[in-house]
């Protein structure tokens, strides 16, 4: 069982000739309506949610909910809640577990896939375990029990721990690891390097790009995850950020909204309170966007998997 | 020549490989292996206080109740429609757009789509379901649009009815634009001298997509849609506990949700036991049935 990952940078866009857009005037139209909508879809959701976070009690009156465009825009929301302490005090446990969190996992992985790139007796079983994770996943009740067992619960190490290293990011990095030129390794080799000191000064060097790439996945799992904390982490002061977007947004909407989290109350939730929490909440996914988004035309996800 | 060498001498030559690997190996027994070894509550009456090993043995009861639980049958039944729902609807999506984008002839236009599309792959489940009862609950800009030209919606977010279409749509959102990553890529690689020649002969634009494009991506699709079949009982827990008490577990259970209300929730840590088994097994032979199954169409599998 291989898993070949194609990590060759690929070009953006292959060079277009004349005869390749003789496409009929229909096509094109449709290609333009279609695409116009797919941006939209996209792009209008968040711009709602951004424009009714700012909205004043007034605009939301007169629309009588959402709000498009705010009138007399306000920052009454975020003041709000930020003074609260819940949402900060989540906002800071998610930042912290998504640091702590990425660096364990790069860690970890960089030294799992650089270690499984040599050619040494034992590991390809090894490398056999890893890929049988992917085919046979286990549930949630022995995962639980096992986190149980090891006395994790009630803790930040269970949000960590149990998916330290992520099995498809091990087998990118390792493909990735195994193509580079092997002339450049063993010139180092006969310099007298060691693995390490060929890990430090020339294998991440040589893999920053893919690198970022799988920081990135790392830092948005971190960031986005809520359901291990729902089953991990009973007192409810100490969740993080997608936890209290969830109580205030999703429960708060349905159940009238007010309750409380570690002894301090929830402000009657509105309209755009709950936009506030769920712009927090997006904001710094949506700054790494840009940075990393580059990478990810230059081919290195391309990582088709196939045989 | 590795046979001439013993393996104790090689493993002491290369200790510090072996020390990179173990942390990692450490982990995937812990955590993935380990919990298999769990499973033996699944044979059990498993009782908390009592632990694994005095926990009294029941054989095959837990799977016997299990089949004759209603509530196992509806979150399977809802489980499948929706697998079913996902391959009709968002399946193709990724490969319609990638079709769309790859044709474009602007790189910056290119790069914007792409950029725009991709977005939404990164924002949580949280923030999505969030977005979608911002845009289609009971005082959401939808309904407030259709109520001003005097039409009532049903709150989307909350209709029984609509659910399985409901959470079908949140996936094309998020996952559609990312999805065209894997066939742009693949349409990168079709030969464009292929075009070039087509062209030459004579073939309309129409016929070179029918007979050049479509044909280069077959492989990919495939391989996709075994991956895909593997997933078939797994569909968006995180997404799916996120609503299912929006509509009620009649409508709104999925077997994973199903394993956490009736396991951790409400106790019956055996039969969700039992249920999760079942559950990973059939995947695990989905896929490797339908790998095979492509292999004598005559298309490269997964497994090599």
């Amino acid at each position: 069982m291989t898993i070949v990952t194609d990590v060759a940078a690929a070009p953006v866009g292959r060079v277009r000739l004349p005869w390749m857009e003789q496409s009929p005037l229909m096509v094109r139209i449709a290609k333009v309506i279609l695409l116009t909508a797919v941006v939209a879809a996209v792009v209008l959701p968040f711009i709602s949610v951004v424009a009714t976070s700012f909205a004043s009690d007034q605009d939301i009156q007169q629309a009588g909910g959402y709000v498009l465009i705010p009138h007399q825009p306000t920052l009454n929301a975020y003041r709000v809640i930020l003074q609260n302490g819940i949402v900060g005090h989540a906002l800071l446990v998610s930042i912290g577990l998504t640091t702590v969190g990425t660096l364990v996992s790069m860690v970890m992985t960089t030294s799992m896939a650089y270690g499984l790139s040599f050619q040494v007796r034992g590991l390809r079983p090894v490398l056999f375990i890893v890929l049988f994770t992917m085919l046979f996943v286990p549930g949630i009740i022995p995962s639980y029990l096992v986190v149980k067992q090891l006395n994790l619960l009630n803790s930040y190490a269970a949000l960590i721990l149990p998916v330290m290293i992520n099995a498809f990011n091990l087998i990118v990095l390792r493909q990735f690891f195994m193509e580079i030129p092997q002339e450049i390794l063993d010139s180092a080799r006969i310099d007298g390097a060691g693995p390490l000191r060929i890990l430090r000064h020339i294998v991440l060097p040589l893999s920053a790009p893919v690198m970022a790439v799988v920081a990135l996945f790392y830092a948005v799992s971190y960031w986005n995850a809520f359901f291990n904390a729902l089953l991990y982490l009973n007192n409810n002061a100490s969740w993080p950020l997608q936890m209290i977007v969830r109580l205030y947004v999703l429960q708060g909407a349905f159940s009238g909204g007010a309750g409380s989290v570690g002894g301090e109350s929830i402000p009657a939730v509105t309209q755009p309170y709950q936009m506030a929490v769920v712009v927090i909440a997006t904001v710094p996914i949506v700054l790494l966007y840009p940075f990393l988004q580059r990478y990810f035309t230059s081919g290195v996800l391309s990582g088709a998997i196939k045989g | 020549m590795a046979s001439e060498q013993s393996l104790h001498a090689e493993w002491r030559r290369n200790w510090v490989v072996l020390a990179l690997v173990l942390p990692g190996l450490l982990y995937f027994l812990i955590f993935y292996y380990l919990p298999l070894l769990g499973y033996v509550i699944a044979f059990e009456n498993y009782l908390p206080f009592l632990g694994f090993i005095d926990s009294p043995w029941v054989g095959l009861d837990n799977f016997r109740d299990m089949l004759s639980d209603s509530s196992f049958w509806a979150a399977v039944n809802n489980t499948l429609t929706i697998a079913l729902l996902q391959l009709i609807l968002y399946f193709p999506a990724p490969i319609a757009i990638a079709l769309v984008v790859d044709s474009l002839t602007s790189t910056g236009i290119r790069r914007l789509v792409q950029s725009v599309i991709y977005l939404p792959h990164f924002i949580s489940w949280v923030i999505i379901v969030s977005l979608f009862q911002q845009f289609l609950g009971g005082t959401g800009v939808m309904a407030l649009a259709l109520r001003g030209v005097g039409w009532a919606l049903p709150n989307v977010m909350a209709d029984p009815g609509l659910f399985k279409w409901l959470v079908v749509a949140e996936l094309v959102w998020k996952e559609t634009g990312w999805g065209t990553i894997i066939y742009l890529a693949a349409l990168l690689g079709i030969d464009a001298t292929l075009y070039e020649a087509a062209a030459v002969d004579g073939a309309s634009w129409w016929r070179r997509l029918w007979h050049i494009t479509l044909p280069g991506l077959v492989g990919i699709t495939v391989l996709l849609l075994i991956l895909r079949l593997g997933q078939i009982l797994s569909v968006g827990f995180e997404q799916i506990l996120l609503q299912r008490d929006f509509v009620g577990p009649e409508a709104g259970e999925v077997l994973d949700t199903y394993v956490y209300y009736h396991g951790v929730v409400g106790g019956q840590w055996s039969v969700t036991a039992a249920a999760g088994l079942i559950k990973g097994i059939v995947g695990a032979v989905l896929v490797l049935g339908a790998d095979r199954l492509a292999r004598r169409l005559g298309q490269p599998g997964i497994l090599a």
